[in-house]
């Protein structure tokens, strides 16, 4: 653990929490009659990556769903409490949730791509929300986000065929790909590399690191050496509570609370 | 090494054994399923063939100069030619039931085909014209072996003598089969050697066209907005249930709906294929509601997930995303409702398709019958001939119903291709 504390350079700061890209004061999440988050209260700073950890059936899945409002689609969900990204309250009645989700991207835990070419996976995006008035410029911005995706010297040959022929590793970082295609603030990862095996969890690690000099990251994640290595600052949920929260490299060297300690030294999870 | 294991788990070889039992319950019921199926094929195989086949008779037929008016050629009498030509071949039908079973060698067509010969060749007036008339139905079944010779020398409604006729023009070789065209060619006929198939085929051909550019959208788009954008509450229930019931409603009823809807109420022709495919879809709607609910809901919600999570819109997911996905399922569930549609009589004898129709349908709105309606009142007619009419009309059905299914089929493929590689 030490080890991969130090693997990564600590690019955290103090003047972070002053201006926190995302914002969240008090949610409570039910789904039907049974509350699932309790209270949360929880800033992201902007350009890091935060972690959220702790045992199955936490709830971080559950808060990181409530940041693009992916919680909509379930109808018996409820979230009370205030969410806001750059001081805009994400659940007024005002908000387009779809031009929320062009804002704040997705990747999922299982690698998704669409039953379609690699090049209209990552094109899709820009296509919907017309962000490209040409088909070079489309072809440019897809060159791009593939090279960003550090996916680009394996498929610049093969753009026709379907996207889901590659490999696990190399269909998730298509769905990193077409995420930073349509260049959203923030991108929340949900176990992004739980389904992938050493070597492609490597890649998207080194990949999640690149990205945060873009992008504000927020990573569910059930590896607790994938936080060390990845994240500045770590959650760290149980129960549906937030527990404890502070610099990644705090939360696992010198955690305040007892479950914490329990947790990152693996007595529960 | 058996025995070692056996001792941990009971019963082992009765749990084989119901294993093998079943595999075998398996076959022998695909196996006869098959059987009966190819049985079946070849017994209507078999009393179709003869509808293929014509049987024509040569027959001299003087064109005295005096019988015509060169400047009123179609007003001749070419059926008392005819008659007189026949009794110059057998002067030996003298009385008067000889004499009728005489005139009745030949089908009523005969005149007008000489008609149409001598308007085409009106330089062969004053010779001798021998041409190939289609023969009789009664001559057609005895000639093609349908009809045995009785112990008292006739065969089915042919007088002995006439049996004798046939058997002259034979060792005269002036009595032939040929290929049936008029069958694939031709209308309804009351005569069963004249009867065609093709009006019903074109009518059959429209109905469902109508039926599929009806059904298909209004049932995609229905199943996707009752499985997408409806709230799960008492009233979606409510339609679901009634969608569901939809399904088993007797075809009859259906057509009782078109009659009083669409012909009385709408004013649209009765007897039309406009009416007739409309019935069709009402019926169809619910069978493809149903199997685009079941496409929809199988295409895996991580799609779905990775569309909206992009920011696509609810609309731009289904269309972009799920529809396409879901579609090969969507079209087998349309098939499986057109062919169902394909054999369908009752509801269009509600609407009158059930009508005698000599001439092809032109248009969606003029009178047609269907394959079925056609071989329901064929199998229905007192004609003996008609028996391998409606045979080869069912076959021609299962044809029509073999190149729709394998059109579906290569249709599938095509949509999953596509769908797996390029494009939207």
């Amino acid at each position: 653990m030490e080890q991969a504390l130090k693997m990564r350079a600590d690019t955290s700061n103090a003047s972070d929490f002053k201006n926190p890209i995302v914002s969240a004061k008090n949610v409570d999440v039910f789904y039907g009659n049974k509350q699932a988050l309790f209270d949360i209260s929880l800033d992201f700073p902007a350009n890091q990556v935060t972690s959220l950890i702790g045992p199955s059936g936490c709830g971080k899945t559950t808060f990181l769903k409530c940041i693009n409002r992916m919680n909509d689609l379930i109808s018996t969900c409820k979230i009370e409490g205030n969410i806001e990204i750059e001081g805009q309250d994400i659940y007024a009645n005002s908000v387009d949730v779809v031009a929320l989700r062009a804002h704040v991207g997705m990747v999922f835990q299982k690698p998704n791509p669409f039953p379609k070419s690699i090049f209209e996976n990552v094109a899709y995006g820009l296509r919907i929300h017309g962000l490209t008035n040409s088909k070079t410029e489309l072809a440019d911005r897809v060159e791009n986000s593939l090279q960003k995706a550090a996916l680009w010297d394996e498929v610049c040959d093969r753009l026709d065929e379907p996207g889901t022929s590659l490999s696990g590793g190399q269909q998730q970082r298509l769905c990193i790909a077409r995420t930073i295609a349509i260049q959203p603030k923030i991108i929340l990862m949900d176990e992004p590399a739980s389904a992938l095996d050493p070597i492609a969890t490597a890649k998207i690690e080194e990949l999640i690191d690149e990205l945060k000099t873009n992008y504000t990251i927020i990573i569910v994640t059930h590896s607790m050496q994938q936080a060390a290595r990845v994240s500045q600052y770590t959650a760290f949920f149980h129960l549906g509570e937030l527990v404890e929260h502070g610099k990644t490299k705090t939360i696992f060297t010198t955690p305040k609370d007892e479950r914490t300690k329990n947790y990152v030294t693996g007595r529960i999870g | 090494m058996n025995r070692h294991f056996s001792v941990r788990s009971k019963h082992l070889a009765t749990r084989h054994r119901f294993e093998v039992i079943f595999k075998w319950f398996g076959r022998i019921s695909i196996f006869l399923a098959l059987g009966f199926l190819v049985l079946m094929l070849a017994i209507i195989a078999n009393m179709g063939a003869g509808a293929l086949q014509q049987t024509r008779i040569a027959l001299d037929v003087p064109l005295l100069q005096e019988g015509f008016d060169i400047n009123y050629l179609d007003e001749a009498d070419y059926d008392g030619l005819i008659k007189s030509a026949l009794r110059q071949r057998f002067p030996d039908a003298t009385s008067r039931s000889q004499k009728r079973q005489l005139n009745n060698l030949l089908s009523i067509e005969a005149p007008f085909t000489l008609k149409k010969y001598v308007l085409k060749n009106p330089d062969t007036i004053g010779s001798t014209a021998r041409l190939w008339f289609i023969a009789s139905d009664d001559v057609d079944l005895f000639f093609k072996g349908s009809i045995e010779l009785a112990p008292e020398g006739n065969a089915g409604r042919l007088i002995s003598e006439a049996v004798a006729w046939v058997n002259e023009l034979k060792a005269a070789q002036a009595i032939k089969t040929v290929f049936n065209f008029n069958f694939f060619t031709g209308g309804d006929s009351r005569e069963p050697e004249l009867a065609g198939i093709f009006s019903a085929l074109v009518g059959t051909a429209l109905s469902l066209l109508i039926c599929l550019a009806i059904s298909f959208p209004i049932g995609v788009l229905s199943a996707i907005y009752l499985e997408e954008f409806v709230a799960k509450n008492r009233w979606s229930d409510f339609v679901e249930i009634n969608i569901t019931n939809l399904a088993a409603v007797p075809s009859i009823v259906f057509g009782i709906l078109g009659l009083t809807i669409f012909i009385n109420g709408f004013g649209l022709p009765r007897s039309s294929p406009l009416v007739g495919g409309m019935v069709l879809a009402l019926m169809t709607l619910p069978t493809i509601i149903i199997a685009s609910r079941a496409a929809l809901r199988s295409v895996p919600i991580s799609i779905r997930h990775a569309a909206i999570g992009l920011g696509a819109t609810p609309i731009q997911t289904i269309f972009h995303h799920v529809t396409p996905l879901a579609m090969p399922a969507m079209l087998t569930g349309a098939i499986i409702g057109m062919a169902r549609a394909l054999g369908e009589t009752a509801p269009l004898l509600m609407i009158g398709m059930v009508a005698f129709i000599v001439d092809v349908p032109d248009s969606i709105f003029s009178p047609a019958t269907a394959l079925p309606v056609q071989i329901f009142l064929w199998a229905d007619s007192p004609e003996r001939a008609f028996l391998e009419k409606a045979s080869a009309a069912i076959i021609v059905l299962v044809v029509f119903l073999i190149i729709m299914n394998l059109s579906a089929i290569i249709l599938r493929q095509k949509f999953q291709k596509k769908f797996c590689k390029n494009n939207f």
